[in-house]
């Protein structure tokens, strides 16, 4: 199954890679919301470096809609994915292999977005606090991975596919985006040894259930969709 | 478990729904091993139906249903490695090559990795091998569609509306394809409006009409 997963992966960064989809509309998306935050909340009344850890899970969350969104419609074109599961593919190692490449291409919008808040929102991390931000982002990238390629092949079947993802997804994300935020909360404040190391632990359950229980439905899904 | 002497196909008054409206309305149809048999009928008669409920893809209602000595009403899962459904979609993705969706296809199925090839050179697709499946004609698509089901080597090939899609040149390539399925042994199932095309190739004709099997020819 890891096999069959690992291929499935490279096909799908195969087909990022060439098409740059996501690229050009996520990575622009997230530019331009990491900006409207910055003049809503206006740079100079020191607001920024404060919510700066729930706007960037923000920023990530709904920038990577239209990514998680692009992946389903890859498989719903031609009826490509349920080809590929008709022709003996395991559906589980294609959920793994779904959620993989949407996990890289999130982690890539992560850190531009990181990049661009280091930017124009005058935040850093110290050296010693950056192992938080790293364990933070691997648990929590990995959660709405899975949920979104979960949600992703339950949205996929209905014709307002884009906005049903959203509607599902959004509320579903709600405990990454809140242990996301109080984690980086702790890290940007220097305080990643005493913050509320539970936090992470919530991360790893929610990337663990969707996971699994991605793993268990997938196959049904994309029968039904 | 698929013995000597078990029918491919063997169909007892299978009914079929979709959404509560029924497609097959109690069929009986048995296929022997290595058949190649036409299914017929107007539009709206059930020969879709039928291939998608051979293939697993459409829920057995009521009735017996076993395909390659597998129990359809148990799982109609089970033995979908050993079908390759060709349907109007490509099952192809529009960003890769046609080389690269044929060779997915191959390593989904665990097919021989010369399969690709073989596949390739019978529906004379080695001058687009490198080009997006997207950026190809209606009519490459269809050649495209029947690679896939080639390359997967499949025990059962079902095959609908083959020679749509198709120039009149290219429509010759499907009797490549079914003959390269009867070389191997394969049961070939394929519906079809374009009898002249098709009757040549087959071992015998079910005629399909109201979701019931009405002649056998």
């Amino acid at each position: 199954m890891l096999a069959q997963a690992l291929v499935i992966a490279g096909k799908d960064l195969e087909i990022e890679w060439r098409s740059r989809a996501t690229a050009v509309r996520v990575v622009p998306f997230a530019g331009v919301l990491v900006l409207l935050f910055a003049i809503a909340l206006d740079p100079d009344r020191g607001v920024l470096p404060r919510v700066a850890p729930g706007l960037f899970w923000l920023a990530v969350v709904l920038a990577g809609l239209l990514a998680i969104g692009r992946a389903v419609a890859v498989e719903r074109d031609n009826d490509a994915g349920a080809g590929l599961v008709a022709s003996g593919l395991d559906p589980a190692a294609m959920f793994l292999g779904k959620a993989a490449a949407i996990a890289v291409e999130l982690l890539a919008l992560e850190a531009l977005v990181a990049a661009a808040m280091a930017a124009l929102y005058d935040v850093g991390v110290a050296a010693t606090d950056a192992w938080l931000l790293v364990a933070t982002s691997a648990l929590a990238t990995a959660g709405i991975a899975a949920a979104g390629t979960l949600y992703g092949a339950v949205a996929g079947g209905d014709r307002s596919h884009d906005s049903l993802l959203a509607v599902l997804l959004l509320p579903v994300l709600l405990p990454v985006v809140l242990a996301g935020t109080r984690l980086f909360e702790a890290a940007t404040q220097g305080d990643a040894a005493g913050g509320d190391i539970a936090w992470l632990g919530l991360l790893a359950v929610f990337a663990a259930l969707y996971g699994g229980v991605g793993a268990l439905a997938f196959g049904p899904l994309l029968e039904e969709g | 478990m698929f013995l000597a002497g078990t029918p491919a196909v063997e169909l007892q008054a299978v009914v079929a729904t979709i959404d509560g409206f029924p497609v097959l309305a109690g069929v009986d149809v048995r296929i022997e091993p290595g058949e190649v048999v036409l299914v017929s009928g107007p539009n709206g008669a059930g020969k879709t139906s039928l291939l998608r409920v051979l293939a697993g893809s459409l829920p057995v209602a009521a009735g017996s249903a076993r395909v390659l000595g597998h129990d359809l009403r148990a799982d109609r899962h089970g033995h979908r490695s050993r079908v390759a459904f060709v349907s109007q979609q490509t099952c192809c993705y529009d960003d890769l090559s046609v080389r690269r969706n044929l060779r997915l296809h191959a390593a989904a199925a665990n097919a021989p990795a010369q399969a690709v090839a073989a596949a390739m050179r019978t529906l004379r697709l080695d001058d687009v091998a490198e080009v997006a499946h997207g950026r190809l004609s209606t009519g490459y698509r269809r050649r495209c569609a029947l690679a896939v089901g080639m390359t997967r080597h499949a025990d059962l090939l079902l095959l609908d509306e083959p020679h749509a899609g198709l120039d009149p040149e290219a429509r010759m390539l499907v009797d490549d394809v079914v003959g390269e399925a009867r070389d191997r042994g394969a049961t070939v199932v394929l519906v079809s409006h374009e009898l002249d095309h098709a009757r040549p190739l087959v071992d015998r004709e079910v005629v399909v009409a109201g979701g019931c099997v009405t002649a056998r020819i």
